[in-house]
């Protein structure tokens, strides 16, 4: 039984996602929309299962929900850090590249590491090292680089090797 | 609904779309003002995160009050935004390693990463 489920739907999360996409966008819960999205939830997860590399699975739903709490309010308080520096004088700025080091090897886990650093504001990801050990990133303003590290490792990578189990 | 709280509604989703329009403004400067491509690609990135999100905000607001449903098609917009923003400025950045361009910034050595 366990098996024939893991046939007909290869990703769960995804097609859970995909289910939930199709009825935000038709905005209507009747039994003909939620049927139409059942069977996209099905057929495009099988349909695009040679672009997955590994199966998506959360591990911690918890943890999940927190890092999303924590990510939009860094977005909001960064912001506005990010705000002041560009409307104050220019000479204030200290850009810099730091290289974040990565205990991670999920590549699922590194995606959403570096889209965090891009949308949390004041730091960009550049670059992952060839062999996915080091992440690159640029940020906009960094008096001290072993402590923007430590901030990304402590706040993002924790809590996602966490979610991940990697 | 009451004349009132028509009001506060108004009042609520005027200043998200003040405060959304700020951002939104400050990120453009930031694209005027900062030195070179790497500090530029922060402005658009970010400042409009908080940008869009205000503006998808007072929609919410807005819409729910006035239909009979609570308006969450703002939800997609912003996951689509969240998704393709920092990949977009993921390859922005490859294509600024790959021509070297001109940068003021300091600190860590780029010669590991591709693009180079």
């Amino acid at each position: 039984m366990k098996r024939a489920i893991g046939k007909m739907l290869p990703h769960p999360v995804l097609s859970v996602v995909l289910l939930l996409i199709w009825l935000l966008l038709v905005k209507s819960m009747a039994w003909g929309h939620v049927a139409l999205g059942a069977i996209l939830a099905v057929f495009i997860p099988r349909l695009t299962a040679r672009l997955w590399m590994e199966e998506i699975y959360f591990h911690r739903y918890r943890v999940l929900v927190r890092l999303i709490g924590i990510v939009l309010w860094d977005i909001l308080v960064a912001s506005i850090v990010v705000t002041r520096l560009i409307l104050g004088p220019g000479t204030a700025l200290r850009p810099r590249f730091v290289v974040v080091p990565l205990d991670m090897t999920n590549p699922y886990a590194i995606a959403m590491l570096a889209s965090i650093i891009s949308l949390t504001p004041g730091t960009v990801s550049v670059s992952l090292s060839d062999d996915n050990k080091g992440l690159l990133l640029h940020g906009l303003n960094v008096p001290d680089a072993e402590e923007l590290i430590r901030s990304v490792k402590t706040r993002y990578e924790t809590p996602i090797k966490e979610i991940f189990e990697c | 609904m009451s004349a009132m709280s028509a009001m506060l509604l108004e009042i609520l989703v005027s200043l998200f779309l003040l405060a959304s329009a700020f951002f939104t403004l400050a990120g453009s400067i930031g694209l005027a003002r900062l030195p070179d491509f790497y500090t530029r690609l922060h402005g658009p990135t970010k400042a409009t995160t908080l940008g869009v999100g205000g503006m998808l905000v007072a929609s919410v607001l807005y819409f729910s009050a006035r239909g009979e449903w609570l308006s969450l098609n703002e939800l997609l917009i912003t996951m689509f935004l969240f998704i393709t923003a920092p990949i977009s400025a993921y390859l922005l950045a490859q294509a600024a390693l790959h021509l070297r361009v001109r940068d003021v910034s300091g600190g860590a050595d780029k010669s590991k990463h591709p693009g180079q």
